[in-house]
């Protein structure tokens, strides 16, 4: 019998100490820490499987970290919701890390090397960190982690990277300030820092005006780190400048846990009663999620930069998120769009930008305009971005198609027909803006009068280790957009909703 | 009854795109997965024909969706089986006509073409399997995407231009075609078609249903009716073998397909009469009809008169549905095979003169008979089948119309009167393309100087049009031919309880 309620703690403390370990075995040899956190997350895979595994059988995990209970010491707890998570951001990472391999030796400069994979694996273990814990100030600190590491890991592409990782510093830290003075105030009225504690007694204080200005603050961090209109505006720049690695990892999995945080707050702290006390506010996060859907394609459309167009497709993306937060007030069905597409915007979004990556290491092209000819160029890659942008587009049987439906049903039973509109209507809008690069890569004739640099030199093949993690991804695209309509996730999806406490099932 | 044979059928065309894109270097072995998957395809369609005749569904469920009720699988009626039918049998000699077109012409890219050609016969099919809206519309958006590097196969700015509408047009028509779907499943918990409508769907509030309907019908603009029809001659820029099979019969059929679905297995003829919606449905077909072949006439581009033909066809099918008798649902029900084998080859016989000849506009196909004497006969056959003359299939399904048009009440007479105009004005375009080829002096280079030779198009051209054209007369003579009287019986027994 495997000791399964001891390996959530397993993770994040191998993960950080594994951290210092690379640093040191760095000074060794430069090719060490980047094997090093392969091997630490593909480790962290295994136990993250049969974590999931042990919360869908037997029941949510709880760790008592030192044997001090709830609520004096702090509590790690993993039920359906972040065990499903975990998963995603493991598997997310080892392929990103896979794909790290070559871009990074391309990107980086070599005596960067080793503290670029410590300050990744670092980054890593905040978000897994903040996946599995249970306490709001033990949530701030991996958040902390996660972010400042964040930071740094921008700065590493260095010249025009530095100023959006400042800009992202400073709007990061105001986020983080947001929260820890929610989490503050909560204490001062509850004295108990630890999630299901907090659940339990903040029904006796729902009517507090410094609860509610708690929930209001801790949203809003949580919504800048999340890049949720209309608290975006750090991030094109980032997602442009980033090294591809980061940017892939931090549009996949990055902004999927500082959502959670969100998701968190939402069911396990403050609970859908809560909010609901709130006349109005329901309607008004669907709408700011609906505006941030249409204006992150708008925005998109008008790009030329190819991972800019990424990054506003990402702000987009995360309207869906938030509407399906919102609806899951009314109907069961939002929680499920959310959850489903947690991992389909992971998946989708993460091998665009590394497949944009990819083009910009080979061909050294970043706007669209210039990508004519690229299908036969980097066939891979083309691929990839092809289908990992059908499922953006919401293409059946893609993974986006999936999403949509499930938010489209959810908005049907909240009886919000304008959402059902603006949902699809985002697909033709995403269809307008990733067309428009499939058109040239495949398409469009190159113009043989301009002629081409001559000096460039001769193209060398997509190196395997950054082919097929892209190809993974995009595979896996259409994989789960049929196994998202099949009835394989219900269970799955029924514990979530149980441990989240929606109080129905689907 | 369950049976696993619409899978096969469905992975037909499927596997044989995934075996084209590895053998791109050896064309003959590209081409003879499209011909073998063709083949078994079709003899699996046809297959299932005794058991429906039987009066049976052929049932096979893919897998349970989350969603309550929805199922994504297939279920094989008999209008379902005609389409199928239609397509798959078609398929065969579009297939054997690509190889000799595009090697004649030397095309580019035709891995792609060929991959995304097995594609769109895979949405097709399974648009005409399909159990309910919910898998319709997944195999709908196949369609959609699938066909999109063909129409575009030139890559000239003006092709890109055209795939761009083509695109648009569909595209939103999918996205209406999505909404309506989910509001249909929100309303009534169900997708699933039946034979009399979908019952609780009476319990709607009337302004809800219209506004459903409208909805759907913009779902389905494949159908190209007007005034959302002009993606269809933009979309003749595509090679002529894709304008055959997908712009004359696979794409623009399914859309009426669909819409024939809506009419008699989602809101069913009674609820069709109570809102009147029948009415709204027939002005609409009518003005194709007639607009359409006004358009048609002023065409001087053979591809482009003969798309905007199709356009009013493919309404005479609508026509037909909408006005809700037994007369004018069979007659629409025969106009999909029909049509499909006539216009199929009128087709085909433009693509055989641009392979020889290179010309594309009626203008200058002056005493182009004496070159192709094969091709434009059966050009000329199924015109006179378009026109709805006898021996050819097209006076079946035109007299079927007509017959159905006079039994409805009030506007009845209307109706036939727009049937017969709309068949003189297709005398009007066809009869002169007949003329110019055949009795015209030509004029230049045609067919070089002096005496004028015979030269038709390669073997693999003209075979295959050969065939349509004589399946054109079969179908007169024969209307049983593949089964298709007995399956629309079938259809219509099952729409209306007996006859």
């Amino acid at each position: 019998m495997l000791p399964v309620e001891q390996f959530p703690v397993l993770i994040v403390g191998l993960s950080m100490f594994m951290a210092y370990t690379m640093l040191l075995a760095g000074y060794l040899n430069r090719k060490l820490p980047f094997f090093m956190t392969l091997a630490m997350n593909s480790f962290v895979f295994i136990l993250s499987l049969f974590i999931l595994n042990h919360v869908l059988t037997v029941g949510p995990i709880r760790y008592w970290q030192g044997g001090w209970r709830p609520p004096w010491g702090i509590e790690y707890v993993v039920d359906a919701m972040n065990a499903y998570l975990l998963v995603i951001v493991v598997s997310i990472v080892i392929l990103g890390l896979i794909y790290s391999k070559r871009n990074v030796e391309h990107e980086i400069e070599l005596q960067k090397h080793v503290t670029f994979y410590v300050l990744v694996q670092l980054m890593i273990c905040g978000l897994y960190g903040i996946t599995i814990t249970g306490d709001l100030f033990n949530m701030f600190i991996w958040l902390e982690i996660a972010s400042l590491t964040a930071y740094a890991l921008i700065a590493v592409a260095g010249a025009r990277a530095l100023r959006p990782a400042l800009n992202y510093v400073i709007m990061g830290s105001i986020g983080a300030c947001f929260y820890i003075f929610g989490v503050c105030w909560l204490y001062s009225v509850t004295g108990t820092l630890n999630f299901a504690d907090m659940r339990l007694l903040l029904p006796l204080v729902y009517d507090n005006h410094a609860v509610q200005m708690a929930f209001a603050m801790m949203v809003v961090g949580v919504m800048i780190k999340a890049y949720i209109f209309p608290l975006h505006f750090w991030q094109p720049d980032v997602y442009t400048y980033a090294p591809s690695t980061i940017s892939s990892l931090m549009a996949s999995i990055h902004v999927k846990v500082m959502f959670y945080i969100l998701i968190r707050m939402w069911f396990s702290v403050f609970t859908l009663d809560f909010i609901r006390q709130f006349v109005g506010l329901d309607m008004l996060i669907c709408w700011v999620a609906a505006i941030a859907i249409l204006v992150g394609s708008i925005w998109a459309i008008k790009q030329r930069n190819l991972r800019r167009m990424l990054a506003y497709s990402s702000i987009s993306q995360m309207g869906y998120l938030l509407l399906g937060l919102g609806l899951s007030l009314f109907s069961p069905w939002g929680l499920v769009g959310v959850v489903a597409h947690i991992l389909n915007h992971a998946i989708g979004k993460g091998c665009l930008f590394m497949s944009a990556g990819a083009i910009s290491q080979q061909e050294g092209l970043r706007d669209v305009r210039d990508f004519t000819g690229l299908g036969k160029k980097i066939p891979y890659a083309g691929a990839a971005f092809t289908i990992a942008s059908l499922s953006m587009i919401g293409i059946p049987p893609t993974a986006g198609f999936a999403s949509k439906v499930f938010l489209i049903i959810a908005s049907l039973d909240a009886g919000q027909y304008p959402f059902v509109i603006i949902l699809i209507l985002s697909g033709l809008l995403n269809l307008v803006y990733f067309w428009r690069v499939i058109d040239q890569m495949y398409f469009k004739k190159p113009e043989e009068t301009k002629d081409v640099a001559v000096t460039k030199e001769i193209t060398r093949k997509l190196p395997l280790s950054m082919a097929a993690p892209m190809l993974i991804l995009a595979s896996l695209c259409i994989i789960m957009g049929i196994i998202w309509l099949t009835e394989i996730p219900q269970p799955l999806i029924n514990q979530i909703l149980l441990n989240l406490r929606m109080g129905v099932t689907i | 009854m369950e049976l696993m044979t619409p899978l096969f059928i469905i992975l037909c065309p499927a596997i044989a795109a995934a075996l084209i894109l590895p053998s791109r270097n050896h064309p003959n072995i590209r081409e003879g997965w499209t011909i073998a998957a063709s083949v078994i395809m079709f003899s699996l369609v046809l297959s299932m024909a005794p058991e429906i005749l039987k009066g049976e569904t052929i049932n096979f469920t893919l897998f349970h969706t989350m969603f309550q009720n929805i199922d994504v699988g297939f279920k094989v009626d008999a209008f379902g089986e005609i389409f199928a039918i239609t397509t798959s049998s078609l398929w065969i000699l579009v297939s054997i006509y690509s190889i000799g077109y595009m090697r004649a012409l030397k095309e580019h890219a035709q891995t792609r073409y060929y991959f995304a050609f097995c594609l769109a016969i895979f949405g097709a099919l399974g648009v005409a399997l399909s159990a309910n809206l919910f898998t319709m519309f997944i195999f709908f958006e196949i369609i959609t995407i699938s066909t999109y590097p063909l129409v575009i196969h030139e890559q000239t700015p003006e092709a890109i231009r055209a795939g761009h509408k083509y695109f648009v047009y569909l595209m939103t028509a999918g996205a209406f075609l999505l909404f309506s779907i989910m509001t249909t499943y929100y309303l009534t918990g169900t997708t699933d078609f039946a034979a009399g409508g979908i019952k609780a769907l009476g319990s709607i509030p009337q302004w809800m249903l219209i506004v459903l309907f409208a909805c759907f019908l913009l779902g389905f603009m494949k159908a190209a009716w007007m005034p959302f029809h002009s993606w269809l001659p933009a979309a003749m820029v595509a090679p002529s073998p894709v304008s055959a099979l997908l712009h004359a019969v696979a794409v623009v059929k399914a859309g009426v397909f669909g819409i024939v679905r809506i009419v008699c297995y989602v809101y069913g003829v009674d609820l069709m009469h109570e809102t009147n919606l029948w009415l709204a449905l027939a002005i609409i077909a009518s003005f194709t009809m007639i607009v359409g072949s006004f358009f048609a006439i002023a065409q001087d581009d053979l591809k482009k008169r003969l798309a905007y033909s199709t356009i009013s066809q493919l309404s005479y099918i609508i026509l037909g549905a909408a006005l809700l008798t037994e007369n004018g649902i069979r007659g629409a029900m025969l106009h999909i095979p029909f049509h499909g084998y006539m216009k199929i080859t009128l087709f085909l016989c433009a693509g055989a003169i641009i392979v020889v000849t290179g010309k594309k506009k009626i203008s200058e196909m002056a005493g182009i008979g004496k070159v192709m004497p094969y091709t434009m006969l059966a050009f000329s056959i199924a015109a006179i089948g378009m026109i709805g003359l006898p021996p050819v299939a097209g006076f079946i399904s035109k007299l079927y119309l007509c017959l159905g048009a006079t039994a409805v009440s009030p506007f009845g007479y209307v109706f036939l009167a727009v049937i017969l105009t709309s068949s003189l004005l297709d005398v009007v375009y066809f009869v002169p393309i007949i003329h110019t080829a055949f009795f015209k002096k030509p004029v230049g280079e045609i067919g070089g100087s002096g005496e004028v030779k015979a030269r038709d198009a390669p073997l693999l051209v003209v075979a295959p049009l050969a065939i349509t054209a004589i399946f054109s007369i079969v179908f007169f003579l024969h209307p049983n031919m593949f089964y298709i009287r007995d399956l629309v019986n079938m259809a219509i027994t099952n729409l209306f309880g007996g006859i």
